[in-house]
């Protein structure tokens, strides 16, 4: 079965095709994140536009690069939430027109599905049932993965998602957007335990996160230890924005793994997952493999290609659910925030 | 100029008991506005906020810079936005924040110089400056039909 899946929740336009589960013909991302850099963050009303005017060459492209036509395409699988509601529609309605005049079927897939099966686009796969951390820009959320379609919340953030704290923290710093790339590359610079910026570790089960404190604690000390505002090409090991920034990524990875781990032993999962945007981060891969490999447990990571947004999560999660026997309706709807991050 | 009341809030505590009073405040329609740094307590208030509107407690009321708008069930609707990412007022109109504005719930707005023109007349505005740690200042001004509202507010503080 070739799918083909479309990804446009926040500012990458993504379109993929694969085969079944196993095979990715064809896997094209359109950041928009030029675009969207001097404003410091996603522009949802400049968001949707670049979506309208990127979607029709970046499915051309896939499907080109997969070397198929349309016609060969046996099923649509598109991001139906979590996300901003504008650049959703613009992927959803694009989807629903193709599939109506090549008379496909299609699917929605939720983009934390997505992202909690990215782990399968990988070599190293995990067995069910495991536990994963999902961690992005909008989401800092554990879950327990009974099978391709059963997910239980077991954690979330009550105010911050962990890469909003990192993009926040880099504001405050006056370092570019996104923040994650650039504070991870001064951290390397810097001293992780120079700065002792407090962990937030809620009551003691808790398994949820609170990123919203940290963000404060660096913003005080900014205040308090730097007269001028730090500049952005400091690249002296010494400085005190590379401390800052080593402080801060150690006590935020350190929290994401920490809690997990607990996640799994809680749970009795001997598999752990890490995913998300944030997953990229060098040093959060080398914390958490660590931390797994000291408890025994087996750990996969997607490559960092399908950590940030792709449309090959979702290609995979759509194929998934056209096995299950799921089937879109013209009427099917984006939402804003996804059913699987609220507790039941 | 429309004088600002000024409240210092020593610790934490006096964040979150400011919060909850402005919670209790609220009628249908109210419109708030939150303004100051990257942490200096914005989170904090509204969520206190939303403890004084019997927002339920498993309903956790975590930032909207992500997803700009956050619907929160309560003694009223609470409908907290934060236009942060947003470039001007063409583009909040362009969400129709308004019809929340001028909804049935109350409307926490973080960021609202972005509002522009679109600012509503009658509301309150809420300013936070980090001071220290814990120790934050609050600004209070009233506008409109807020003012004759707001020494009620502060008998309860």
């Amino acid at each position: 079965m070739i799918i083909l899946g479309i990804e446009s929740s926040c500012d990458e336009t993504a379109a993929a095709v694969m085969e079944n589960d196993e095979r990715l013909l064809a896997n094209v991302v359109n950041s928009q994140i030029d675009l969207h850099a001097k404003y410091g963050g996603v522009v949802p009303e400049l968001a949707s536009r670049k979506h309208l005017e990127d979607i029709f060459p970046v499915v051309d492209q896939a499907l080109q690069e997969a070397r198929i036509t349309l016609d060969q395409v046996d099923g649509l699988a598109i991001t139906q939430g979590p996300g901003l509601i504008g650049s959703l529609l613009v992927g959803l309605s694009f989807a629903k027109a193709l599939a109506l005049v090549k008379k496909i079927p299609y699917v929605g897939v939720d983009h934390m599905a997505g992202h909690l099966l990215s782990v399968f686009l990988g070599k190293t796969k995990p067995d069910f049932p495991f536990v994963a951390l999902i961690a992005s820009g909008g989401h800092s959320s554990i879950f327990l993965v009974t099978d391709y379609f059963h997910y239980t919340l077991l954690g979330r953030t009550r105010d911050d998602a962990a890469g909003e704290a990192f993009d926040k923290v880099a504001k405050i710093l006056g370092l570019p957007y996104p923040g994650g790339p650039a504070i991870s590359e001064l951290a390397k610079n810097g001293d992780p335990d120079s700065i002792n910026f407090p962990r937030s570790w809620l009551e003691p089960d808790s398994l949820d996160f609170s990123f919203s404190g940290i963000k404060t604690s660096v913003a005080n000390y900014v205040k308090q230890n730097l007269r001028r505002a730090p500049q952005a090409d400091e690249k002296n090991p010494s400085s005190v924005t590379a401390n800052i920034c080593a402080s801060f990524q150690e006590a935020v990875v350190d929290v994401l793994a920490t809690k997990t781990m607990k996640a799994c032993r809680k749970l009795a999962a001997t598999n752990v997952v890490l995913a998300g945007g944030v997953a990229a981060n060098p040093r959060l891969r080398e914390v958490f493999a660590k931390m797994a490999a000291r408890e025994g447990f087996k750990v996969s990571m997607p490559p960092t290609q399908f950590c940030t947004d792709n449309a090959a999560m979702i290609a995979l999660a759509g194929f998934h659910a056209f096995r299950q026997g799921a089937a879109g309706h013209s009427d099917m709807d984006a939402y804003s925030r996804s059913p699987l991050t609220e507790l039941a | 100029m429309n004088p600002a009341i000024k409240l210092a809030l020593d610790r934490l505590e006096d964040t979150v008991h400011l919060g909850r009073h402005l919670g209790l405040f609220a009628r249908p329609g109210d419109i708030f506005t939150l303004s100051g740094d990257l942490g200096a307590g914005k989170t904090t208030l509204t969520q206190a906020i939303g403890q004084g509107l019997a927002v339920p407690a498993g309903c956790y009321i975590t930032s909207p810079t992500f997803s700009l708008l956050h619907e929160y069930p309560g003694r009223m609707p609470m409908y907290h936005m934060d236009l942060y990412r947003l470039g001007s007022m063409e583009e909040v109109e362009e969400l129709g924040f308004e019809d929340y504005m001028y909804g049935q719930g109350l409307t926490v707005i973080e960021w609202p110089d972005r509002l522009e023109n679109l600012m509503p007349a009658d509301r309150l505005d809420i300013n936070l400056v980090l001071i220290s740690e814990y120790s934050r200042l609050a600004r209070l001004t009233a506008w409109g039909g807020m003012q004759p509202r707001l020494p009620s507010l502060l008998r309860e503080l």
